[in-house]
């Protein structure tokens, strides 16, 4: 149900994003589930995410459905993570820093 | 370290935000700037102080109307404020306390005036399956662009109607992404109900002929358009896999990667509903908003609101309503005379005019779909968060919730994380429909505090000095 998928970057199909930018920036490295994550500076933790292939940052309450950040600007309240050890993070609005240790936190957990 | 006490408290660095500080700051006020982004620019001028240096094709493809954001942004950099970024309000009170989180640490100031200038945020779009991985706001997607550099991959389709469909649609062809197809939701009729308003909005024709430019780039780009469309609906597992809907009386279906669903924008009115302030229904858009008289202020002493938390009105405007703002805070707190404030507001109120010219036309021939304002497959999710549906919503109502909180506790409608904001709008339209009542009457949702996520353990060692990190 939790599914991490982390694609090889030779995979583009399934990638919910893609990169426009092409010039070249500084990469950081953060970690998400335990698993490195190269993004760029200045990118949000959830766009850097997405864009490195993971599906599923959120987990609806109620059915434990997979979803996805729908509105990008820390109105809808899909992409919460644990970021640094602290909860309920919007990762939308929340810069890439190397070193980053970022968690999936699902309500579902625990549920069945 | 600060003192506790600001002469004006600005929540929100977009362009309101920014011109309220300017404008404070040139008359000495002492000014507190609070934005729950990395840094300034609101949505509109998003990462507008990194993106040349970060991500400078990116930049270049945003255009004119995206680099303006730099020049305001300089003079508020230049400007004697102070500037707090990642700071998340998350409680008014109507003394004028400001309670946010900065860094996981809760602090406190007090403000002799308030500024809300926390903006718009994109209208919630609900057809059956919008909350399936894969579907999210064309404005969303605009804003993922500007923050990130990153845009959809895979096959897109664009759907709704409003301007920024048409500003997302152009630069995500511009950027090369696969876009389907763009289907509008709305109706001929609606070009005969805006037709009253074109001479007026010839006044400000700037925007008609951006408007039409974005439209003929999507075109030229071979990109099919679709008017008319309506039943959209959303299929798939566990991600978005085909979209269907009906074009001139046909049922169709594409087989879509993302698809970005927009029907304009509307008021965040979050902290002016948890400060008690006064609102009102917007019928022609479908919205609430503050009650506000000509300088911003809204019905409860000191506080006053700015920019497109107002009334959706665009950048120009809200940077013009932010000088407006604080110019009235500035004679408030007696530092410059009536005169004087009326003499200085004058250009501002020439320039929201100008501008204002273009609204009746837009606001008419964009209105909001009727299909997403009441939807009527009942398995379609209001309720994002808790997962309620149409259908139990209108159970609701026939149980005998005849107002939004009955509604909410009946249902658990807007009980989630994001608060009503995704499924208020919906909600309201819904019991107002299944009771024959304009949404003034069923009401709106109580929003109270905590406004964002906040730990018990932060709220115990709330500190009442700013510490600079």
């Amino acid at each position: 149900m939790l599914r991490l998928k982390v694609l090889n970057n030779s995979i583009q199909k399934d990638l919910m994003l893609k990169r426009y930018e092409q010039s070249h920036v500084k990469t950081v490295t953060l970690w998400f589930e335990e698993n490195p994550i190269q993004a760029r500076e200045g990118e949000s933790v959830a766009a850097a995410l997405l864009a490195a292939g993971v599906e599923c940052l959120w987990t609806a309450h109620v059915s434990a459905k997979p979803r996805m950040p729908y509105c990008w600007m820390g109105v809808c309240y899909e992409c919460l993570l644990e970021i640094d050890g602290e909860p309920n993070r919007q990762s939308c609005l929340i810069m890439v820093r190397d070193g980053m240790r970022v968690r999936r936190q699902s309500p579902a957990i625990g549920k069945t | 370290m600060m003192d506790e006490t600001f002469d004006l408290v600005i929540i929100g660095a977009g362009p309101a935000g920014m011109a309220g500080a300017l404008e404070a700051a040139k008359h000495k006020l002492s000014v507190l700037v609070l934005d729950e982004q990395s840094e300034e620019g609101g949505q509109i001028y998003r990462a507008i102080s990194t993106n040349e240096r970060l991500r400078p094709e990116t930049y270049a493809l945003l255009g004119n109307d995206y680099q303006y954001g730099k020049k305001l942004l300089l003079s508020f950099q230049q400007a004697k404020v102070k500037y707090l970024s990642g700071a998340v309000v998350w409680q008014v009170e109507d003394d004028r306390s400001v309670h946010f989180l900065l860094n996981g640490q809760a602090h406190q100031v007090e403000a002799k005036r308030l500024l809300i200038a926390t903006g718009a945020q994109e209208r919630p779009v609900p057809i059956p399956g919008w909350d399936l991985p894969g579907v999210m706001g064309a404005a969303a997607a605009d804003v993922l662009l500007k923050s990130s550099g990153t845009v959809p991959s895979g096959r897109v389709v664009l759907a709704g109607n409003g301007p920024l469909l048409w500003l997302s649609a152009s630069r995500l062809a511009e950027a090369d992404v696969e876009i389907l197809a763009v289907l509008e939701t709305i109706n001929f009729s609606n070009y005969l109900l805006a037709l009253p308003y074109l001479p007026q909005a010839l006044r400000a024709r700037e925007y008609l002929i951006k408007g039409l430019k974005k439209k003929m780039q999507v075109r030229r780009a071979g990109i099919p358009v679709l008017s008319s469309v309506h039943d959209l609906r959303v299929e798939g597992v566990d991600r978005l896999e085909n979209l269907c809907f009906t074009h001139r009386g046909k049922s169709k279906s594409l087989e879509v990667d993302t698809l970005l669903l927009h029907e304009g924008v509307v008021s965040n009115t979050q902290l002016t509903r948890q400060l008690g302030c006064d609102h009102d229904w917007y019928e022609l858009q479908s919205y609430w908003h503050p009650l506000l008289d000509e300088w911003g202020n809204t019905s409860v002493e000191g506080v006053a609101v700015a920019g497109d938390g107002g009334i959706v009105a665009g950048a120009l405007i809200a940077e013009a309503s932010g000088h407006l703002a604080a110019l009235e805070a500035t004679y408030q707190l007696d530092k410059i005379s009536r005169r004087r404030r009326d003499e200085d507001a004058r250009i501002f109120r020439k320039e929201i005019n100008n501008h204002r010219a273009i609204r009746p036309f837009l606001e008419h021939l964009f209105r909001p779909n009727p299909e997403i304002l009441v939807p009527r497959d009942d398995s379609t999710l209001v309720c994002r968060c808790e997962e309620v549906t149409a259908g139990q919503v209108r159970q609701a109502v026939e149980w005998g919730a005849l107002d939004l909180n009955r509604v909410k506790a009946y249902t658990r409608c807007g009980m989630g994380q994001c608060q009503g904001r995704m499924c208020g709008l919906t909600a309201a339209g819904i019991v107002s429909e299944a009771q024959g009542k304009s949404p003034r009457e069923v009401g709106y949702y109580r929003c109270r505090p905590p406004l964002k996520p906040i730990t018990l353990g932060q709220l115990v060692g709330t500190e009442k000095e700013i510490k600079p990190p």
